[in-house]
């Protein structure tokens, strides 16, 4: 179905014929980025290929080992329960997002795409150490989020591709996602924090957001606090109250935060500390 | 593979390219949209074409909810949504809440709670408490906040909305002599 110069696709196949068709088209999704850029004379788009009809984009697959999430899955679906039973994290930072009206539009798939260091879904997709899936011309290709997500509103993503699915493992253990901003409704992050415990490789994986350009994964901090925590303890994993500090301060040394309109620099690497740490105790347990 | 720069250039040559001729299905009506440009939002052809201004444009980055309409039955703000990606789906706007002339029971509470002064806020609000209620009739105080969370309103500090809320909860399960709604 065409309304010129708009494609709407029913499939994604349809989708990249479309991208093609039409050099400069924008990829419309959930629209809640998209057009307020649209609304304020910042976009002017051309040509329009919009995939709210695409609805093998909506699928997802949760097994025992395994999520896969449709890039068309909306925050709403995120946050329900057959997913938050399996993300905990994904759904917690999926409530997060704006307000019911903006968690029914925006999805996951545009939220990779746009790639803005304050996407709330972006940490947690970089702890679980997500893989994203792209179609174009040429067929599927599936590559880590952090080749995907380069800069500040950048992506790899080639202009005739359209994101078609995230990929994670499932690991056992809690997991949690925290958030600071000004109010609790319609805020966009000054910092997160998402802690993701994988009790059968004994690793806690920990990555933040809004205090960098790219979700950023504090890898001194995973390193020291999965040695100093005792897997063994048989009511779960416990940590001491000076590894969790450290774990704390090794978080605040890997961003690299700003200082702009939302907050300072100094603030948003206090922030993530604090919420980082928090985000751990809820996840483990304090030794003696 | 890249666009080619001849298609760019003749794209950027029309800065504002018509959206052609559509359809939309506005509260179980076709109506029909034309000489529209391609970026415009639904709520500006609701507002601008459609002759439809129940839906207020204060903020145009869903922000503030007062936009609120139902596409396809969920609650989405209309300013985020382009006008032709709505062609196939169906539209209520709040003046679809309620047969031509009369009030609905929301709107009748939210007057009878003293929950509209100016009344910039009350249609996103009347279209978001629909929402809610048609999935959640009995909804909790929680909820119905939680509901509630991305429509601001500048006069009335919430409570009075808040007990419009709840009152159309009550006569709701009165009147079906249901299970009673949570005070």
């Amino acid at each position: 179905m065409r309304v010129a110069p708009v494609a709407l696709p029913g499939t994604v196949a349809e989708a990249v014929r479309a991208l093609t068709e039409a050099p400069g088209a924008q990829l419309l999704a959930g629209g809640t980025d998209f057009c307020v850029e649209v609304n304020f004379g910042l976009r002017r788009p051309p040509a329009v290929v919009a995939l709210r009809r695409v609805r093998e984009l909506r699928r997802c697959e949760v097994t025992e080992r395994r999520v896969v999430i449709g890039a068309g899955t909306t925050y709403t679906d995120m946050a329900a329960p057959e997913l938050a039973g399996a993300l905990p994290a994904l759904a917690a930072a999926a409530r997060t997002v704006g307000s019911p009206q903006i968690r029914n539009a925006g999805t996951l798939g545009g939220n990779v795409a746009t790639a803005s260091p304050a996407g709330d879904t972006l940490p947690v997709l970089a702890a679980l150490d997500a893989r994203v899936t792209l179609q174009g011309p040429d067929g599927e290709r599936t590559v880590p989020l952090p080749e995907v997500v380069t800069g500040v509103k950048r992506t790899s993503i080639a202009p005739d591709e359209v994101v078609v699915r995230v990929e994670v493992d499932r690991p056992r253990g809690h997991q949690q996602f925290l958030k600071v901003g000004t109010r609790n409704a319609m805020v966009i992050a000054i910092a997160s924090a998402a802690v993701v415990v994988d009790l059968e490789a004994r690793r806690v994986r920990v990555a933040l957001g809004s205090v960098a350009p790219v979700p950023v994964r504090a890898g001194d901090a995973e390193a020291h606090i999965s040695d100093a925590i005792d897997w063994g303890a048989k009511d779960g994993p416990r940590a001491s109250e000076a590894a969790v500090a450290r774990f704390g301060e090794l978080v605040a040394a890997a961003a690299s935060p700003i200082t702009d309109h939302r907050s300072t620099a100094e603030y948003r690497r206090r922030a993530v500390q604090v919420i980082a740490r928090r985000a751990l105790e809820r996840c483990v347990a304090r030794a003696a | 593979m890249p666009p080619e720069p001849d298609a760019v250039l003749r794209a950027a040559a029309e800065p504002y390219p018509a959206a052609g001729r559509y359809e939309l299905e506005v509260n179980g009506v076709r109506r029909e949209v034309s000489d529209a440009w391609l970026g415009e939002s639904l709520l500006f052809v609701l507002r601008e074409r459609l002759g439809l201004p129940g839906s207020k444009n204060a903020c145009e980055q869903g922000e503030c909810g007062s936009c609120s309409v139902l596409l396809d039955g969920v609650v989405v703000c209309a300013c985020l949504v382009l006008a032709v990606d709505a062609v196939g789906s169906s539209v209520q706007t709040v003046e679809g809440l309620s047969a031509a002339g009369e009030v609905a029971d929301i709107q009748a509470a939210l007057v009878e709670a003293g929950g509209v002064q100016c009344g910039f806020c009350t249609p996103g609000f009347v279209v978001a408490v629909h929402d809610l209620l048609s999935r959640r009739p009995d909804a909790d105080d929680l909820e119905v906040r939680e509901a509630l969370s991305g429509n601001l309103c500048r006069c009335t500090g919430y409570g009075r909305i808040l007990e419009a809320v709840r009152s159309v909860q009550r006569a709701r399960a009165g009147a079906t002599g249901g299970a009673s709604a949570r005070a």
